[in-house]
């Protein structure tokens, strides 16, 4: 059965969707600003941006998912406001979502149809279903059993699932945010094709990705976004690549501050080929093959893009990671194989990760006690936590912090972003590290909070701390870092030093782009 | 700002009123202005009342201790119930049958309970089995083991001979001794075994580092564990140590019935999970206390008593007791 079969071939002047002045706050945040958005019948439109620079929350109020928005949305020159992602959808207008949004435990079929089964009073037409489920698979190549449950396919697999769901929606507006981030080789190119078909129909694609090469292939225009303003919408022709990353970063950069320069300090970490696969058995490992060195005192910047496995590099070595590792590691020159948080943390390592509220503090205990909690063999002799001692450490870590909290007895969840990130920093503080793992440790925290935080890091490293950090704000990891290694799809992509560091270079290089 | 030890949080009236403890407390100075007003024609005012009435919450009060430290972890345990009717069969099987001394039938019966507890725990925590069903599958296991070991029938002082008629032998002493009371009969020995159990999972849950990783991880697993939390066997020592108390709940019902019933404990799990929820510690886990859960003993333990000492029938006194669950529930909800 082909899709839109009866839809008129040359490409009317209407532009099928029109975004203008869309403005959009969280609390007192915002994201959007007056951003204006395009999409015209058989055009594939690049939406780039920066991590956190508004382009998933732009989709978000094109999907129907955020429905309190300022500004004007017209779809085939008629103004509209989605009350909900199935009254989108309604419109025609298909989200294929980063996260997969299947029912692992349903089959193929009732994935794709979920939510619109056709039936006839009620009772599913099960047989006209399951061949369209067929046939829309078939045009991205997919030739699979359509009753078996989607779980018991790949993660590639189930991204192409996923897109079929959107394309049996028979939309003519799709929007896809990396639809690739899971695909191989063959598998990407399926995925093109299927993108040109449509095209060729007439439909509109909006195109998220963060894969240079991706962009130049696939885009006719490219609209950036950066901090939440409209930058510029350009033919891709008139914007070259490096370009088009000038206009992702351009942003006044705080001015360096004095490096630690560490010489000749005794190697601390060093990686060999370390490898991380996912438990789900997804072909591509999240991380691949990494080696690098991190000197005692150092500071070693980690960038990437979502999806480029940087956080995964520091579960694993923490032994949190959920599935297989391979290649070496020697902590100060002897093996270490990374088990299980436990042994990470006799062996001296510390993980700050990047959501406190789910995987760092507890929320319910009190400020002491999250304090303590990484600490509390050494203030339990015998098993006995001796409370005086545990109330002194804390209230050392509080002073030592700048904790501003009316009671050490109050639970953490009761203090303010920035005091909660002290609280997990302080945890790991008071077990003098050896390695420190940082991811995002200043996420969500106020400007005052982040010099403080800053400060901490460059306290840790002149005792002789090794860290490595992970940040998404580029400025923040110039400042900080001695050298920066960037990640794109698990790889190593490029090293820096210190000195040879641009932000274009490392966004360049996060998207997989080639140093010129 | 500085913190020295002895600083404590200002006093706050407004803070006091939506602790847990305080709710719980409420509702037992309600309950007991209730037995004043519906004293059952003066029972209410005789003390005797009141050592039945914390006897007869005894057992059940013992199983809420072991619920609650598995509770805080943000597990559960259905098999309470059957653990202590396989104890109470198996004491009696020691005790009665076979005149064991008390100091080989009882570590015996407790480690009976305690095992009962680790298998269920460890299933749960090393496997990522969800709790409920383990303890489901331990509920109706333990049952099963009760009525193998007992032959499906009571095992009492009435003992069936070899050529089918019964032959009667003494109740052993220790027995007696647990069924017995103390101070001049003013405190049941089974209620002082309940308020041993209160101090002892009191200890371990708020002095012992144990006590303070089940918080850890109840409160957020992930983040537990990623401090160094060893979370599988915390969480299989919590489920023996609700095992144990289990165990010493089915020598007290032995005891006080002077035999081992295999259909004794239905649906006492359900009393002590009740107990904890209206104590206030949360099912959700990382918040509670053993303090609450004492307070939760005496409300059903009084609420029970003034109900008979007024003679409610049992229908309605069932009845009544799932409303007032509801209503501590929705309490809690509104605190949180």
């Amino acid at each position: 059965m082909p899709l839109h079969a009866d839809r008129p071939g040359p490409p009317t002047p209407v532009p099928l969707l029109r975004m203008a002045g869309i403005s959009k706050s969280f609390g007192r945040q915002q994201v959007l600003r007056e951003v204006c958005f395009d999409l015209r019948p058989g055009e594939v439109h690049v939406l780039a941006g920066e991590n956190g620079a508004g382009k998933s929350t732009l989709m978000k109020i094109l999907g129907g998912v955020h429905t309190d928005y300022e500004g004007h949305l017209e779809l085939r020159g008629r103004p509209v406001r989605f009350r909900s992602p199935r009254d989108a959808a309604a419109h025609g207008v298909a989200v294929i979502h980063q996260e997969l949004s299947l029912v692992r435990d349903l089959s193929v079929e009732d994935n794709i149809f979920l939510g619109r089964e056709q039936s006839t009073l009620g009772w599913l037409r099960r047989g006209p279903q399951r061949r369209r489920a067929i046939d829309v698979l078939a045009l991205l190549g997919v030739r699979l059993d359509v009753r078996r449950p989607v779980g018991s396919f790949s993660i590639a697999t189930q991204q192409l699932i996923e897109i079929a769901k959107a394309l049996a929606l028979e939309a003519d507006l799709l929007v896809m945010d990396e639809p690739t981030s899971a695909l191989q080789g063959p598998e990407v190119e399926r995925l093109f094709a299927c993108i040109a078909g449509l095209k060729a129909r007439g439909c509109g694609i909006v195109y998220i990705t963060h894969r240079m090469e991706e962009v130049y292939r696939l885009a006719d225009r490219i609209t950036v976004l950066r901090d939440g303003n409209h930058i510029g919408t350009s033919p891709t022709a008139e914007l070259p690549a490096p370009l088009l990353v000038r206009q992702m970063v351009g942003r006044d950069l705080s001015p360096a501050a004095a490096a630690s320069a560490p010489t000749a300090a005794e190697v601390r970490l060093r990686l060999d080929g370390f490898t991380l696969r996912s438990a789900a058995g997804a072909a591509r490992p999240v991380v691949q093959d990494v080696s690098l060195e991190l000197r005692s005192g150092e500071i070693l910047g980690l960038a990437g893009l979502e999806g480029s496995g940087n956080s995964a590099l520091l579960w694993g070595l923490f032994g949190a990671h959920d599935g297989p590792a391979a290649g070496s590691v020697l902590l100060d020159g002897r093996p270490y194989r990374p088990t299980s948080p436990r042994k990470a943390i006799r062996h001296g390592l510390a993980l700050v990760t990047n959501d406190r509220q789910r995987t760092g503090l507890v929320p319910a205990l009190s400020v002491a006690r999250n304090f303590t909690l990484a600490s509390l063999p050494q203030l339990s002799p015998g098993g006995w936590v001796n409370q005086t001692a545990e109330y002194r450490v804390a209230a050392a870590l509080a002073q030592a912090l700048g904790l501003r909290a009316a009671s050490l007895r109050q639970p953490v969840s009761t203090l303010s972003g920035g005091n909660q990130q002290k609280v997990v920093l302080g945890k790991w503080l008071n077990r003098n590290p050896r390695v420190l793992l940082l991811d995002e440790p200043t996420r969500g925290v106020d400007v005052g909070a982040k010099q403080e935080i800053y400060a901490l890091m460059r306290q840790w490293s002149a005792a002789g701390a090794a860290i490595l950090l992970i940040t998404s704000e580029l400025p923040e990891l110039l400042l900080l870092s001695d050298r920066i290694l960037v990640l794109h799809r698990g790889q190593v992509a490029a090293r820096f030093d210190r000195g040879d560091a641009t932000p274009e270079r490392i966004l360049h290089a996060a998207m997989g782009g080639q140093l010129t | 700002m500085t913190f020295s030890p002895e600083s404590r949080p200002r006093f706050a009236p407004a803070e006091l009123i939506r602790q847990p403890a305080f709710t719980a407390l409420l509702a037992l100075v309600l309950v007991f202005v209730l037995g004043l007003l519906f004293s059952g024609d003066g029972a209410f005012y005789k003390w005797g009342t009141h050592r039945d009435a914390l006897r007869q919450a005894s057992v059940y009060g013992i199983l809420a201790c072991g619920m609650t430290v598995v509770i805080i972890s943000a597990g559960i345990d259905l098999s309470v119930g059957s653990v202590l009717a396989l104890v109470a069969v198996c004491f009696s099987l020691f005790g009665i049958h076979w005149q064991w001394p008390a100091y080989a039938a009882i570590p015996l019966c407790l480690l009976i309970g305690a095992a009962c507890g680790v298998v269920s725990g460890g299933l749960a925590a090393r496997f990522g089995i969800q709790p409920f069903v383990v303890t489901l599958a331990m509920m109706v296991f333990a049952r099963g083991l009760a009525k193998t070991v007992s032959g499906g029938m009571k095992v009492s002082t009435a003992i069936r001979t070899a050529d089918g008629d019964y032959s009667y032998v003494e109740v052993p002493d220790i027995f007696r001794a647990i069924d017995s009371r103390l101070l001049d009969g003013n405190l049941s020995v089974v209620s002082l075994i309940f308020l041993v159990c209160v101090v002892l999972s009191w200890l371990c849950l708020a002095r012992l580092r144990w006590g303070r990783y089940l918080y850890a991880i109840g409160g957020n697993e992930p983040a537990a564990r990623l401090s160094g939390v060893p979370v599988a066997a915390m969480k299989m020592l919590a489920y023996g140590l609700c095992g144990l108390f289990a165990a010493v709940a089915g020598i007290c019902q032995a005891a006080q019935e002077q035999q081992g019933d295999p259909e004794a404990g239905v649906g006492y799990e359900l009393n002590a999970i009740a107990i904890v929820v209206i104590g206030g510690t949360s099912l959700m886990g990382g918040r509670g206390g053993i303090g609450l859960t004492l307070l939760g003993t005496l409300i059903i333990g009084y609420i029970e008593k003034i109900l008979s000492i007024n003679a409610v029938p049992e229908a309605s006194r069932l009845m009544l007791t799932g409303a007032i669950i509801v209503a501590a529930v929705l309490v809690q909800r509104r605190k949180a």
